[in-house]
């Protein structure tokens, strides 16, 4: 498999991933919604049988129904918003919306490591041109990596260089160098080519080091 | 019938919880296997109702470590993903009758619980 086959290969995976991320997110909204809807009519048959209704309870069951269509309503935006990535191979990105974007993909995979993931906010826009779904993609895998570790918190922390702009991905403590699980693998590798970027690991310290050049 | 709901999505539970009380049904809710499993140390359950993922363990490694602490205790799972492949290989580790795709019918869930509890169905692994 050459490099371009091993990318595309890895991208339509790294899609499906995403997508059932978000769809498995939504139906939980869906889910919750459901059972408040359930409830509201729970009370109103018990009010029919003369029980009265505590109009707090009501207030909050309002509230937890907004809330979840607010939520749903965010992760379609978010899958909107990432579905558009490949649309053009290179553009000129701001750095903190892709994180911004990344960081909300990646909600779900954190919280089921019991995470948080921290974007790091620079004094002003760090701007790059690259591809950007293949940078999505790299972003993700780093965070799988990191995230596999026992991290309670990951910050993201973008910076502009005089080659361009790095990401540092911090985690609180270092990782193993385990020759079995190489990172980055071979499909990585092949990422950050095609990215031009490079990666730096530093094991003792759990951070990862992406840099990207200014111009692609 | 006392049931312990187990799934990361607290309002989801709560309300469950809250809808299971209302139709006869002793329901007590957590929100990570860790408590799951010191609920179940302290209190008598007939049935647990898991979430397939929760954080940091998967609902049919939950069912193995609760399994250990009483043999007795039967199992539901309930699932966000919807896809016919993610049905079919849940329904095949968890025992089809007890593998239900969220949005849950309350029902139907009220309907697995009687049913696990007479030993109606195909059983579990």
């Amino acid at each position: 498999m050459n490099q371009w086959e091993m990318i595309a290969r890895g991208g339509f995976q790294f899609f499906g991933k995403m997508t059932a991320s978000v769809a498995h997110e939504i139906k939980n909204a869906l889910a919750i919604i459901n059972e408040s809807a359930g409830l509201l009519e729970d009370f109103t048959l018990l009010a029919e049988r003369g029980r009265p209704i505590d109009p707090e309870r009501l207030k909050l069951l309002a509230q937890s129904v907004m809330k979840q269509v607010h939520r749903a309503d965010g992760l379609v935006k978010n899958m909107n918003r990432f579905a558009h990535s490949a649309d053009e191979p290179i553009k000129i990105i701001d750095l903190v919306e892709t994180l911004e974007l990344v960081v909300s993909l990646a909600q779900r995979l954190a919280a089921m490591r019991e995470a948080r993931l921290d974007l790091v906010m620079p004094d002003h826009p760090v701007m790059v041109a690259t591809n950007l779904f293949l940078l999505e993609n790299i972003l993700w895998s780093c965070l799988d990596f990191l995230l596999a570790g026992n991290h309670k918190l990951v910050q993201l922390i973008p910076e502009t260089t005089g080659e361009g702009a790095r990401i540092r991905l911090v985690g609180q403590f270092g990782f193993p160098v385990d020759p079995a699980q190489a990172f980055p693998s071979e499909r990585e590798k092949a990422l950050l080519e095609a990215l031009k970027g490079e990666l730096e690991m530093e094991p003792q310290v759990g951070e990862m080091i992406l840099s990207l050049q200014k111009n692609f | 019938m006392r049931v312990l709901l187990v799934d990361d999505e607290a309002e989801l539970v709560s309300t469950l919880a809250e809808r299971l009380s209302f139709r006869g049904i002793e329901a007590d809710w957590v929100t990570t296997g860790e408590e799951a499993l010191k609920q179940v140390e302290k209190q008598r359950y007939e049935v647990a109702v898991l979430d397939v993922k929760i954080p940091r363990i998967s609902g049919l490694a939950l069912k193995r470590l609760l399994e250990e602490q009483d043999p007795q205790l039967k199992f539901i799972f309930l699932t966000g993903h919807g896809s016919e492949e993610d049905f079919m290989i849940g329904s095949a580790e968890a025992g089809e009758p007890y593998y239900l795709i969220k949005p849950v019918e309350l029902n139907l869930l009220i309907e697995k619980l009687h049913e696990i509890i007479k030993g109606r169905g195909k059983g579990l692994p």
